[in-house]
């Protein structure tokens, strides 16, 4: 079985978990910011795996079986919140949900 | 046990005041001064009698009364009186009692709650002049603070959430660093020792380092030099004197600036001998500078309560410099200095209040003239003012000339310093009685300035007879505070004497060391 | 008999007492009887004491009241103290006094604070009693106080008037300055003696200390200092003339007749301790000459009646300083008693005068009063005479010819010394007779509204013989050589010791005096009553000079421009306190704190995404870099 090298995985984790980050910084709707958060959480889950391979361990895959489970969770909880502004704010855009400016 | 009942009876009473305002309009007044008058009775006639029997003069404590509390961390309701507390005491209810009576018709809201707070003062201040115990010292010492601090906020002038919070922060900042010293002293004897104690007595005999020494005793100081106030601490002081109503700017003046006093020479001599010996000159020329800057802030000021303030601070100045010459003469100076002003600036704020009532102004330059309508009112105000100058057959001179005597054995040129204070007490004096009872009188305005009214003659009189008796036979008071005294110059650094730990009372009298 | 003695202080206080208790109640007549009465009986308490004492061995007799204050062998007690030199003062007091309380009873009459005054008059009496007959120098402290706060009481007695209540205070502000340095001079003394009891420091002070030291001269200067603040001598002066705000009895009673004296009075009871600081002792027949010449001088100058005998005051205590300086303690406490007798009748006629005149002070609007006010011209003229000492016939003159001659021939004496008071003695006697010319005789300005009744007639009568007869007790070498005065007071004070081989110069001395005296009083009949005119002249000619002396040697603007002003600026620049500002400063920069760090809370997510990403990023750095 050919074996993918370890930095090869983390490489992709740490590209993905990257852009994810960008992403959530520059774009200006919540529905994307929502997907980027899952990009990041799923490079996580990648990392996860791939070091949980290379140790030949379960601990890899419990993690991201639980990053699944968290991320099913806080898009539940998010997708409520977006609606929720949606129907406050008529937009998407994050930026209009300032009102608790200091 | 008296003790404890005396501190009771206070808070027991301020909550009944509190509820009995939905049963009846006047009987808060009436359980407050009811209250205030059984301790004062306690305590005089507990006076009287130990005086005569002469067991005041004994060295160690009258009475105590102590129970476990928490006995894990070493706390314990632990009281104790000796001839410092009594007087402190006396003096304590005798204000209280001016203070219900003067509030009479002031406070006209929320009548039930503000007796509850004044209760609770005076119960915080009975506490703080009796406990022992290290952390009860703490909690009597909060307990006094935020009563007071609803009376300013609420029943204040103009100004008074400001003044309120002002005088809550400094005297909390000053009383957290209390705290930690006392933290402080706690574990550090609990490691020396094994025995965890927040006790007094034994905390007492406790073998410092040095630097560890300072610190712990600069912890304490500053938060008795803020209450006392000494310069650069005093600022809150004449904002929250000018803003409470009489009887809390009666209980700022007459009491709670005691406290700081007591506590300086009940804890910071004692238990930091040494390093209060260090800190002595510079301690001693922060009074004097305090003995100067408050007179001529007192001399430039237009509002008479803010005028008063600075007196005190002045007046305050003196107990600094006493306190730190470590001999008798001062010392006792120091004493008669805490109670002769906390009674004649006490009542100079009652005068300011009296006045403020008449014309709803404390604004000097909007008074003048007042002799011929009140002259009674105006003699009274010339006792107090001369009091607050520092005339001889009055009291505030045997204090201060006192620590001025034993001053001069220990820093000449400090005393010529404070002695030059009182030519600018005789300024900032004689101001009061030019700007309100002398000068032409202003033109009659809404209100009519009638002079006192029954109620203030038994607020006044009273005072004025006792601050004239201080002054020419303070015998009693100063052989009162004579054992107390000795003891506090016995922790000087070169005979500290290693004092028995056990505090076992019986009754009232006891040999202790 | 002796045993009363308390009740020299203390009748004056009842009566003040009741006057507090009861003024408003009592009717006016009762008043004065109150006032008055407790005053004379103290004066008849102190005739029969001062009776028993005289026939008696004269020892001194000390009476234990009760102890004031015990603290660690700081004991002063409430004790009084009788010698013969109190005895003098007490005699002069209550005497004094009494005639005082009599013409207030009159005088005062138609004013509405009567009891009021009569109140401060009686707690003055009492403490000025207190304070001669303290047995040691707390409780003296106690007197000299008091009679400082009745003073600025009775200065500002007619309150509604600015102005009063200004001199008033100036007079107790001023005093309190000298009062601080004799406080300070106390502090001394119970360091060095461990006691304030001034017999015990007179007798140990000749044990502890050698002729000269340092500490003997510090604390007699100090003690100076307390005195010449009561006893408004250079430098501190000042507050006198305008203390003539008060009532014309006040005037009398506490700034002629016996509070200013108190400066006197404690020298001359501390003696031991200048004797032992000869720079001490210089300093004070150096101040004693400087002032008699400075305020005479501007007595020249004025023209409010009560002004002129307000300096004329500070000089002729000047001479009780100069006499104090040379040691001549006798004299000075001789020339003080005559001094209150005539200076007493001499600011009661004047008040009489203000009081006819419907309170005409200037001396250039009465005039003519000579027919019109005889009793008080002729009581007047003769408290006059005694003033300028004309020679043989006032008592002035025998007590002030003392000091003339001891100033020159006591030991401790120079001739500068006789100089200065020998020009003070003409500029007396010149400018005394110029108010003397000036009030009574020439043309009537003011009409006199009506008459003095017998209760103000009579002290001035009596004092007028006092101030005559009194000099007979004590007369010169030259003449007579009586020495009852002297004598009663050589138990308590030393005598003077002359130089070598001046006795036969005695009458020299006597004879300049008596001619400046003569040549002084024609000076004036010639400049106000003969050529008027030439007055004009010469005050054109010197007119700056005439201002400066005027305006009493500009002391007052000095001390305005030196102490008064920076200390007003002080206060009112910091009448927000600078120290409250610093704290001002906390709240401030926590408000600036609170402004930048609420600025991040922009409301915008995407910065807080950025700032947790930066936040882990500083985070794992700084642990990699240092674990």
């Amino acid at each position: 079985m050919n074996t993918i090298a370890v930095e090869s995985g983390l490489i992709l984790a740490g590209v993905l978990f990257m852009l994810g980050l960008i992403s959530v910084l520059v774009r200006r709707n919540i529905i994307f910011m929502l997907i980027s958060v899952e990009i990041m959480l799923n490079a996580a889950g990648l990392a996860f795996i791939t070091a949980g391979a290379k140790w030949v361990q379960p601990d890899g895959q419990v993690m991201f079986v639980f990053i699944l489970t968290m991320a099913a969770a806080e898009v539940s909880v998010g997708l409520a919140l977006i609606l929720q502004i949606y129907h406050q704010l008529k937009t998407l855009d994050s930026d209009a949900a300032n009102k608790m400016k200091g | 046990m008296m003790l404890a009942v005396l501190i009771i009876v206070l808070m027991a009473g301020g909550l009944l005041a509190w509820i009995s305002h939905q049963w009846h309009p006047q009987a808060p007044k009436w359980i407050s001064l009811v209250s205030v008058l059984i301790d004062f009775a306690i305590i005089a006639i507990y006076w009287l009698q130990h005086y005569q029997i002469g067991d005041l003069f004994n060295d160690g404590w009258l009475a105590s009364y102590k129970v476990p509390w928490i006995e894990s961390f070493g706390i314990s309701f632990n009281l104790a009186m000796d001839g410092l507390s009594l007087l402190m005491l006396v003096l304590t209810f005798f204000l209280g009692v001016m203070a219900v009576l003067i509030s009479w018709n002031e406070i006209s809201h929320r009548v039930g709650f503000y007796y509850f707070n004044l209760l609770w003062v005076l119960a915080g201040i009975t506490g703080v002049f009796v406990t022992l115990d290290m952390f009860l010292f703490y909690f009597f010492w909060e307990v006094m603070l935020i009563p007071m601090y609803f009376l300013i906020g609420i029943w204040g002038h103009e100004n008074k959430r400001y003044a309120a919070y002002k005088f809550f922060i400094f005297t909390q900042a000053g009383g957290l660093l209390m705290l930690l010293a006392i933290l402080g002293l706690y574990f550090l004897h609990g490691r020396a020792t094994g025995n965890f104690t927040f006790d007094y007595l034994q905390l007492l005999n406790m073998e410092l380092e040095p630097s560890t020494g300072r610190w712990l005793m600069l912890g304490f100081l500053v938060a008795f030099v803020v209450k006392l106030p000494i310069v650069p601490f005093h600022t809150w002081l004449p904002d929250a004197h000018s803003q409470a109503p009489t009887a809390g700017s009666l209980i700022l003046a007459g009491l709670l600036l005691k406290t700081g006093a007591y506590g300086i020479l009940r804890f910071v001599i004692p238990l930091f001998p040494d390093a209060a010996a260090e800190i002595a000159k510079p301690a001693m020329l922060l009074g004097v500078v305090g003995i100067l800057y408050g007179a001529v802030l007192a001399y430039a000021q237009t509002d008479l309560k803010r005028l008063v303030a600075y007196t005190s601070v002045s007046h305050m100045g003196f107990v600094m410099l006493g306190a730190f010459a470590f001999n008798k003469l001062a010392l006792q100076g120091v004493v008669m200095q805490m109670i002769t002003h906390g009674i004649s600036t006490g009542a100079l704020f009652i005068l300011a209040g009296c006045i403020y009532e008449r014309i709803h102004t404390r604004d000097v330059t909007k008074m003048g003239g007042f002799w011929p309508n009140m002259p009674r009112m105006g003699g009274i105000a010339l006792v107090f003012v001369m009091a607050s100058l520092g005339l001889p057959g009055l009291g505030n001179f045997v204090a201060e000339f006192l620590t001025l005597v034993g001053s001069w054995q220990v820093s000449q040129k400090l005393t010529i310093l404070a002695a030059i204070g009182l030519v600018g007490a005789t300024a900032y004096s004689l101001r009061i009685m030019q700007k309100v009872f002398y000068g032409q009188a202003l033109p009659a305005g809404d209100h009519a300035v009638h002079d006192i009214t029954i109620r203030e003659k038994f607020i006044l009189i009273p005072m004025v007879v006792v601050i004239i008796v201080l002054g020419i036979y303070p015998g009693p008071v100063l052989q009162t505070a004579n054992a107390p005294i000795s003891n506090v110059l016995d922790y000087k650094p070169a005979k500290k004497v290693v004092a028995t730990n056990t505090l076992e009372m019986k009754g009232g009298t006891d040999e202790q060391e | 008999m002796k045993e009363l003695l308390w009740l020299i202080p203390a009748l004056p206080f009842i009566g003040a007492l009741i006057l507090i208790l009861a003024g408003s109640r009592l009717s006016r007549s009762l008043v004065p009887v109150v006032g008055a009465g407790s005053v004379g009986l103290a004066a008849l308490v102190t005739l029969l004491i001062g009776f028993e004492f005289l026939s008696g061995t004269r020892a001194p007799f000390e009476q234990l009241l009760w102890t004031w204050i015990e603290v660690d062998g700081f004991k002063p007690e409430v004790a009084l103290y009788l010698d013969s030199l109190s005895l003098v003062f007490i005699f002069v007091i209550t005497f004094v006094g009494f005639l005082i309380h009599l013409y207030s009873a009159e005088f005062m009459r138609e004013d509405e604070g009567y009891s009021r005054f009569f109140t401060f008059l009686n707690l003055f009496v009492g403490s000025m009693l207190m304070l001669v007959l303290a047995n040691n120098l707390v409780l003296m402290y106690l007197g000299w106080e008091g009679v400082g706060l009745c003073s600025y009481l009775l200065i500002g007695f007619w309150y509604k008037e600015e102005k009063n209540g200004y001199a008033a205070r100036k007079a107790f502000i001023i005093t309190r300055v000298g009062d601080t340095a004799m406080a300070i001079g106390l502090f001394m003394l119970f360091r060095t003696f461990g006691t304030l009891d001034i017999q015990a420091i007179l007798s140990g002070a000749q044990d502890t200390w050698q002729v000269g030291s340092q500490t003997a001269v510090a604390i007699g200067l100090l003690l100076l200092g307390g005195a010449v603040g009561k006893s408004a001598q250079l430098p501190l002066q000042t507050w006198l003339p305008d203390a003539m705000a008060g009532p014309s009895p006040v005037s009398a009673l506490i700034h002629a007749a016996t509070m200013v004296t108190a400066g006197v009075y404690l020298i001359a009871r501390m003696y031991a301790i200048f004797e032992l600081a000869p720079l001490a002792q210089l300093w004070v027949g150096i101040i004693g000459a400087l002032t008699l010449l400075i305020s005479g001088f501007t007595a020249l100058t004025q023209y409010d009646l009560k002004r002129i005998l307000a300096y004329s005051t500070i000089s002729q205590i000047g001479y009780m300083f100069l006499a104090l300086g040379v040691g001549a303690f006798s004299s000075a406490i001789f020339h003080f008693m005559i001094h209150a007798f005539f200076k007493a009748l001499l600011f009661l006629a004047a008040g009489a005068v203000i009081h006819l005149l419907h309170h005409e002070h200037d001396i250039f609007r009465m005039g003519g009063l000579r027919k019109k006010l005889p009793v008080i011209y002729w009581t007047f003229l003769i408290g006059a005479a005694s003033l300028a000492a004309l020679p043989l016939i006032t008592g002035g003159f025998y007590s002030k010819d003392q000091i003339l001659w001891y100033a020159y021939a006591g030991e401790k004496g120079n001739i500068w010394f006789l100089v200065a008071a020998m020009t003070g003695a003409f500029v007396t006697s010149l400018y005394t007779f110029r108010m003397v010319f000036v009030t009574f005789f020439g043309t009537e300005k003011t009409h006199v509204g009506h008459h003095a009744g017998t209760l103000m007639t009579l002290p001035l009568v009596v004092l007028a013989i006092l101030s005559t007869l009194g000099g007979f007790i004590e007369l010169p070498h030259t003449m007579g050589h009586v020495q009852l005065f002297s004598d009663h007071l050589s138990t308590v004070l030393p005598a003077i010791s002359l130089k070598e081989g001046v006795e036969s110069s005695e009458w020299i001395v006597q004879l300049i005096a008596a001619g400046l005296s003569l040549t002084g009083v024609y000076i004036a009949y010639f400049l106000y009553v003969q050529s008027p005119q030439s007055v004009e002249r010469i005050k054109t000619s010197v007119n700056a000079l005439h201002q400066f002396w005027f305006s009493g040697w500009g002391f007052d603007a000095v001390y305005d421009f030196l102490f008064v002003k920076p200390f007003l600026w002080m206060a009112r620049t910091n009448k927000a306190d600078v120290v409250d500002k610093a704290y001002d400063g906390v709240v401030v920069s926590t408000g600036y704190f609170h402004r930048g760090f609420a600025w991040t809370q922009s409301g915008i997510m995407r910065w807080y995404m950025v700032g947790i990403v930066i936040g882990t990023i500083l985070v794992v750095t700084l642990s990699l870099i240092y674990y």
